[in-house]
């Protein structure tokens, strides 16, 4: 049941304003019904946040919304992570409200999350009233200062007739072109006093014009390149997730014949069980991957930015390509590393018009010879596959356990992860077949992002079944919205993968710090106190609490967690703390210095 | 590093200019000068940029500068095809003695003097970074007091309007 998501384009059609019946004759209201009405109108219907005194008038005509269902989280931080993952899940504008001050200055870490991975994603904020603004009021924090680095844009609103166009704008600027987070931080004052309410029939945006139109030149440019190449790769990043444009993509990977690599933020975008994917490349991904971008001759990135987590030592990555990069956001283009066919445009336009291109370069000089190039990936496939070995101490292995869940669990649900070693184990060895269903904090590498985001997933695709996969330090960082979660009916699953410490740190330490673990012992696994006890945490929060600490034990207790509809389920796998998350480039080496497993290093010359 | 000048056309809203600074701040660009005004239309404000940097860091953040919502437009200005002036006050010591010396650099520079007290001078010239640099150090001798400088200011030379065309985008948003 493959559906084509919207493109931010589309998103904006839905969202641009319309008028209704209701909505086009100037009405007397408050301002905070204009913020209601404005709402409705633009098409929300959930909203994650959490009242407080500078934000209570619109609280109040939200409480008769018919369309709008707010759901009360217990943090601010929990309600923006909310909001993006119903966003990562459904496409739509996530939307998150906070009071002023602490509220607003909680919601800094899930908007510089957004911001980075292009999240569409709109936060209201309640202001002080106008005459505090600037005094050091209770609970003031100028937030739109605090926000402008971590925000695509950002609004300050005193005046209430104002409520309208820029709820409109908003919601416009945060789902078209590259998506991404806008603050609107409205003042107490201005939505106690009356106005009137009209949806404003344009937008008023003379410095905001997104080319979604690929140059027709430059996709001439890349279908001949692609025609030629030997060693071709697609380079896939989250853009083509943002963008709507998973099938078609397809498409050209099939067209082209080259081999596909997709990043963090692209898992999903090309199913896993397509035979030219060869997982993700970067600083974790698997050997054919990095290794094919270390050899390439051609490499067509499309919605990805090299990330140095892909790129390793920005110098020595793809050493012998030429680069065609694509990307609604020109600043992105030529940012990291020169490119020799640059292509700004809508990346499900940009496709469309590169398939067509290069089957027209086929018919004129024929399909390139790429026998070479797949017989010496598959020499890789074969030699290097992702895997992992037994633990030594005995206990549970983490990748067993993600490996198992993937398997049981299917590629129709969604997997939400936090960020570490178990993100990384996640990203590797569960199998995505369809575009969101993979969630993760991958620019800003936020731990505890996976509990709120599988909630916000959950309520935006309520018939699919969403897990977090965790650590038990992220869990411990956002585990409050488990109440959420019981109270108002959305049970998700959480795949605790617990090691009982700071895995990925712990990690780093083993290799690069001699062993010297400085404070990443959590006391939660095998062993210990365990402080806290998830299982009666889970119990506590209404929710259900399996322990798993044996192989044997895994499947059932996955099965019996998907069983578990009437409330949130979370399982305490705990797991060997040795485990440790292979391949890796280690930070700032090349690429080509890539360890299949510690201490050994693919022999790149004798398959040259 | 090379000097360049950027005009760069914004919606005349509170808060832009933050946000234009602020991305040269990031990168710990200096922004050796900076000017705002407003421009023949009421909606567009004009932000005049010096700033000392590589080519490439240049072309990147002039890309960053263009992804702000409230700006319109930018242009790089070179000082071949370019007007570039600076407006400078400088309060001088001029008292009985050596007023005359002053004075007479002053009609050198073909400078004004807008200020007369007893022991001092304000003088007023507008020029280039390096005309206002050789008034400065001739008046030097004398004593300065107090300077202030506007920055750059900068319009293509011919009849060509960088203003038009981005009015038409206010004019139809």
């Amino acid at each position: 049941m493959v559906q084509p998501n919207p493109t931010p384009a589309q998103v904006a059609a839905r969202t641009a304003p319309r008028a209704t019946d209701r909505n086009v004759a100037g009405e007397e209201v408050t301002g905070a019904e204009s913020i209601v009405r404005s709402l409705e109108s633009v098409g929300v219907e959930d909203v994650f946040g959490i009242p407080g005194g500078a934000i209570l008038p619109l609280y109040d005509p939200l409480m008769d919304s018919q369309q709008i269902r707010h759901i009360l989280v217990r943090h601010e931080q929990g309600g923006g992570h909310a909001a993006e993952g119903y966003a990562h899940a459904t496409g739509k504008v996530g939307v998150t409200m906070a009071t002023s001050g602490p509220g607003a200055t909680n919601l800094v870490t899930p908007l510089a999350d957004a911001h980075m991975d292009s999240v569409p994603m709109v936060a209201i904020t309640g202001q002080v009233a106008e005459s505090l603004i600037g005094t050091d009021g209770f609970q003031e924090a100028d937030i739109v200062g605090i926000t402008m680095p971590i925000t695509k844009h950002s609004y300050l609103v005193t005046d209430p007739a104002e409520i309208p166009r820029t709820i409109a704008e908003a919601f416009h600027i945060a789902s078209t072109g590259r998506p991404g987070p806008v603050l609107v931080d409205i003042a107490k004052s201005a939505m106690a006093a009356s106005t009137t309410f009209s949806w404003p029939q344009d937008l008023a945006l003379p410095g905001y014009h997104p080319v979604t139109k690929p140059h027709a030149k430059q996709i001439r440019e890349a279908a001949k390149l692609l025609a030629s190449a030997r060693r071709p790769v697609l380079y896939v990043g989250g853009g083509v997730v943002r963008g709507g444009a998973s099938e078609a993509l397809c498409r050209l990977v099939d067209v082209s014949g080259a081999a596909v690599v997709t990043t963090l933020t692209a898992r999903g975008s090309v199913p896993d069980s397509h035979p030219q994917h060869l997982g993700m490349p970067g600083m974790h991904g698997t050997v054919p991957a990095v290794a094919a971008l270390q050899k390439a001759d051609l490499v067509v990135a499309l919605g990805a930015r090299f990330d140095d987590r892909v790129t390793g030592r920005l110098s020595s990555f793809a050493p012998h390509a030429a680069i065609v990069h694509a990307d609604i956001d020109p600043a992105e283009i030529g940012k990291n590393r020169a490119v020799d066919v640059p292509i700004v445009g809508d990346l499900r336009e940009v496709i469309a018009d590169l398939v067509p291109a290069l089957e027209a370069e086929h018919a004129k000089v024929g399909r390139p010879d790429v026998a070479a190039w797949w017989h010496q990936i598959d020499t890789w496939r074969e030699t290097y596959p992702l895997g992992y070995s037994a633990t030594a101490d005995g206990h549970l292995a983490p990748q067993h356990v993600i490996s198992r869940l993937g398997e049981l669990v299917g590629p129709e649900a969604v997997y939400a992860a936090g960020v570490g070693q178990h993100q990384m184990w996640a990203a590797q060895f569960i199998r995505y077949e369809r575009p969101r269903s993979w969630l993760n904090s991958a620019g800003l590498g936020t731990m505890g992002f996976a509990v709120p985001a599988a909630m916000g997933a959950k309520v935006g695709q309520p018939d699919r079944d969403v897990w977090a996969i965790d650590g038990d330090g992220c869990f411990q960082m956002t585990n409050q919205e488990l109440a959420t979660c019981a109270i108002n009916d959305i049970p998700i699953k959480v795949a605790l993968i617990n090691n009982s410490s700071l895995g990925m740190v712990r990690q780093w330490q083993t290799l690069f710090y001699d062993e010297r673990y400085s404070n990443t012992d959590l006391h939660t696994g095998h062993g210990t106190r365990r402080i806290p006890d998830f299982v009666k945490l889970a119990d506590a929060y209404g929710c259900e609490g399996i322990r798993v600490e044996h192989e044997r034990d895994v499947d059932a207790a996955i099965k019996r967690a998907q069983e578990i509809d009437d409330r949130p389920v979370v399982v305490d796998f705990t797991v060997s703390r040795d485990a440790m998350v292979w391949p890796m480039v280690a930070a700032g080496v090349p690429n080509d210095d890539i360890q299949y497993a510690r201490g050994i290093s693919p022999a790149w010359d004798r398959e040259d | 590093m090379s000097r360049h000048t950027l005009s760069v056309l914004v919606e005349n809203k509170p808060g832009v200019l933050t946000r234009v600074s602020a991305l040269f701040a990031r990168r710990a660009f200096n922004i050796h000068s900076l000017a705002v005004g407003p421009t023949e239309h009421e909606e567009i404000s004009r932000i005049t940029v010096v700033v000392d940097v590589e080519d490439r860091p240049l072309e990147h953040v002039t890309k960053q500068l263009n992804k702000l919502v409230n700006v319109i437009k930018i242009v790089e200005l070179d000082p071949e095809t370019s007007v570039q002036r600076e407006l400078l006050l400088v309060k001088v010591r001029a008292d009985a003695t050596t007023r005359a010396g002053v004075l007479e650099v002053v009609e050198l520079f073909r400078a004004h003097v807008v200020d007369v007290v007893p022991d001092t001078v304000v003088i007023e010239a507008t020029g280039t970074a390096a005309k206002l640099s050789a008034l400065l150090g001739a008046l030097e001798p004398f004593g300065v007091r107090e300077i202030v400088k506007s920055g750059t200011l900068a319009v293509g030379r011919g009849t060509r309007s960088i203003t038009d065309r981005a009015l038409e985008r206010v004019r139809s948003a």
